[in-house]
């Protein structure tokens, strides 16, 4: 169990390290930052000042190191577009973006469960067909453009809802919230359901197939046979052992939601690092860029590891085949 | 793809003469062929499939303006509503936008620019994945470790943002000098490089089982060199999964490209594809001029869905568990 931990840690660390090789490599290598700084008529002289000032003259290696260390204590560089240091602009989105992914998850994870038990128990109702229907189209539909069908109905059409922006939000030491006023709740609503869509489709589809595979196992015909009430067994039989890949997924997928979240922020003018992000990728502010990588990379490495090692503490089974292999 | 794998083989006239013709005839009494006529669903997808490549090809001709040409747009004939509401006009079936564009010509310049953004990212992504995973397949040993642990590494990261950071990347080595042009080959280069993963991963498990066989063995013996068992002897047996794959990615790549310009850094206005005519008309819902987003969507929408129900079936169908 140690040892499987101690290997994981060393992969996520190994990929980080990757990462950081890429995200070194686009600071320094993709464009000359000088240029960025300075203004075409600066004369030579002064831009190698600028250059020796940042330390680019140094060898590269040692630049590399420099750069993973000031990343390592959250130090990114400065945005070229903003003129600010790249991690107070991340460290002031974060909360926004932190928020609206967690709402998703939450809407995702109780919607996708309830209709993806339904169907796999009522499978030939006209309710299961219509979820199936659903699923499949929001997998097919992208992202903004489910957003935007919303903010045509309930911002332009009903005016219910606002269609841009956090609404209100309250200040908890440097976090942001907007849960606890009414505008920043409405706020949050066309943002979480457009963003959760995909993963509920993923979700319901997954606890159907797993509910199904699940129902035609031994154990549930053994405990049709003790006389088990049916909700007894479905609850507490079947859709006991189909949680556990569901909680996986949504773990997993929970990087993604936040990376997703690029384009609903765009949609609904949300104020999170996707956004910044966008505009970085729109005017080539690599510090952004490469920061928000680092970042993403960080939380999705976190996650993943976290993961796989509940994965063995859940799961017994697996604790014995891991043991076996190391 | 399999066709144009075999004319990069050195030897294409090798492939015995009646061999064209019997695939013909058994594609016709195939299992696969049966399932497509007993679903009634996948050929109404096949149908709205090939009627939007047709669309697209077609478009000089079924267009009533060029939308790329600035000298056909007359700023007169701005914001025209749908030629079924009160104020629409008589050429313009689905209204114009603010630039006076004809939304149904720009919606079939915008499929001709999707699908062939699409297309080449899915071959460009394909030819990648399948080569590096028949070389990671048929090799094994460090080769393969290498190659598999980058696909695992990028396999964690979701497609748009891989696309969006190599989007960024290319803009910041080419600089000012990107046109729209120069942007279709961006695009088209970070959806390849999005989605080699899939295909590599799936021709690699596929040649592991391969190689293992008396075929391959015999291809060896016979003294046949690695490259040519590879693409002529273990590449046939893995089409099948990767034929399932390329057209799920087909609307993958069709959504990235969309996304990216809906993003604001895929097509310019100048050039635009689905996605830049959703994000240009989105600016015009407020307003109340629907239809300058609500077509280019349901087009989009309509496209994505087709394909992906054909990617069901194809899966399906080719799935022998199923069966």
């Amino acid at each position: 169990m140690l040892a499987f931990t101690l290997r994981r840690a060393l992969q996520a660390i190994g990929v980080m390290f990757a990462v950081g090789i890429i995200a070194f490599s686009m600071f320094r290598f993709a464009g000359d930052p000088v240029n960025q700084i300075v203004s075409i008529d600066t004369p030579a002289a002064e831009r190698e000042a600028v250059r020796k000032s940042l330390g680019l003259d140094d060898p590269v290696p040692v630049q590399f190191v420099r750069y993973f260390g000031n990343a390592a204590q959250f130090k990114f560089g400065v945005s070229y577009q903003f003129r600010q240091p790249v991690s107070a602009l991340l460290m002031e989105r974060m909360p926004a973006t932190l928020e609206l992914a967690i709402c998703a998850t939450v809407f995702a994870m109780v919607l996708g469960i309830l209709m993806g038990v339904y169907s796999a128990l009522r499978r030939d109702t006209l309710l299961a067909k219509l979820f199936q229907a659903v699923s499949l189209i929001g997998i097919s539909l992208p992202t903004f453009l489910i957003g935007i069908l919303l903010i045509y109905l309930f911002a332009v059409t009903l005016g219910w809802l606002p269609s841009f922006g956090r609404g209100e939000v309250v200040k908890l030491g440097w976090w942001t919230t907007g849960l606890l006023t009414l505008s920043g709740l409405k706020a949050l609503i066309m943002p979480s359901i457009t963003l959760g869509l995909f993963q509920m489709t993923l979700i319901m589809r997954l606890v159907r197939a797993e509910m199904l595979e699940v129902l035609r196992t031994d154990y549930i015909r053994f405990a049709r046979a003790r006389g088990l009430t049916t909700r007894a067994i479905h609850f507490g039989h079947a859709l006991k052992n189909t949680l556990i890949p569901v909680i996986t997924m949504a773990g997993l997928q929970f990087g993604s939601v936040i990376a997703f979240s690029i384009i609903t922020e765009t949609v609904f003018q949300w104020p999170g690092m996707g956004i910044l992000f966008v505009q970085a990728v729109q005017n080539v502010d690599i510090p952004i860029m490469a920061a928000y990588l680092l970042m993403v990379s960080l939380i999705f490495v976190t996650i993943n590891l976290v993961v796989d090692i509940l994965y063995t503490v859940v799961d017994p089974r697996l604790r014995s085949t891991i043991g076996r292999a190391a | 793809m399999s066709d144009a794998v075999a004319s990069n083989s050195d030897k294409p006239s090798m492939l015995p003469k009646h061999a064209a013709r019997s695939w013909f005839s058994r594609a016709l009494d195939s299992d696969i062929f049966y399932s497509f006529l007993r679903s009634k669903l996948t050929m109404v997808a096949a149908a709205i499939t090939v009627l939007f490549f047709l669309l697209a090809i077609f478009a000089s001709w079924l267009a009533v303006q060029n939308p790329f040409d600035p000298a056909q747009l007359q700023l007169l004939n701005s914001r025209i509503s749908p030629i079924w509401t009160a104020d629409g006009q008589s050429p313009f079936l689905l209204g114009t936008d603010e630039q006076g564009r004809d939304v149904f010509s720009a919606i079939l310049y915008g499929l001709r620019i999707s699908l062939a953004v699409g297309v080449a990212g899915v071959i460009f992504a394909g030819a990648l994945g399948i080569a590096l995973g028949l070389i990671a397949g048929y090799f094994g040993g460090t080769v393969d470790g290498v190659i598999m642990r980058i696909a695992d590494v990028q396999l964690t990261f979701p497609a748009i943002l891989i696309a969006l950071l190599v989007n960024g990347i290319a803009k910041s080595i080419l600089g000012n000098r990107l046109d729209a042009n120069s942007m279709l080959v961006v695009l088209v280069i970070s959806i390849g490089l999005s989605f080699w993963v899939g295909y590599a991963r799936t021709v690699r498990g596929s040649v592991m089982v391969e190689k293992n066989k008396d075929y391959v063995a015999a291809a060896q013996l016979i003294g046949l060199p690695a490259p040519k068992i590879m693409l002529r002897h273990v590449l046939p047996n893995t089409m099948g999964p990767i034929l399932v794959i390329a057209t799920i990615n087909l609307a993958l790549a069709i959504i990235t490209e969309a996304t990216l310009s809906f993003l604001g850094v895929g097509l310019p206005d100048t050039m635009p594809s689905l996605g830049t005519l959703i994000r240009i008309g989105n600016n015009y819902l407020f307003a109340g001029e629907w239809w300058i987003v609500a077509f280019p969507g349901i087009a989009l929408a309509g496209l994505i869905l087709s394909i992906n129900l054909l990617g069901d079936w194809l899966r399906d169908a080719l799935n022998p568990k199923l069966r």
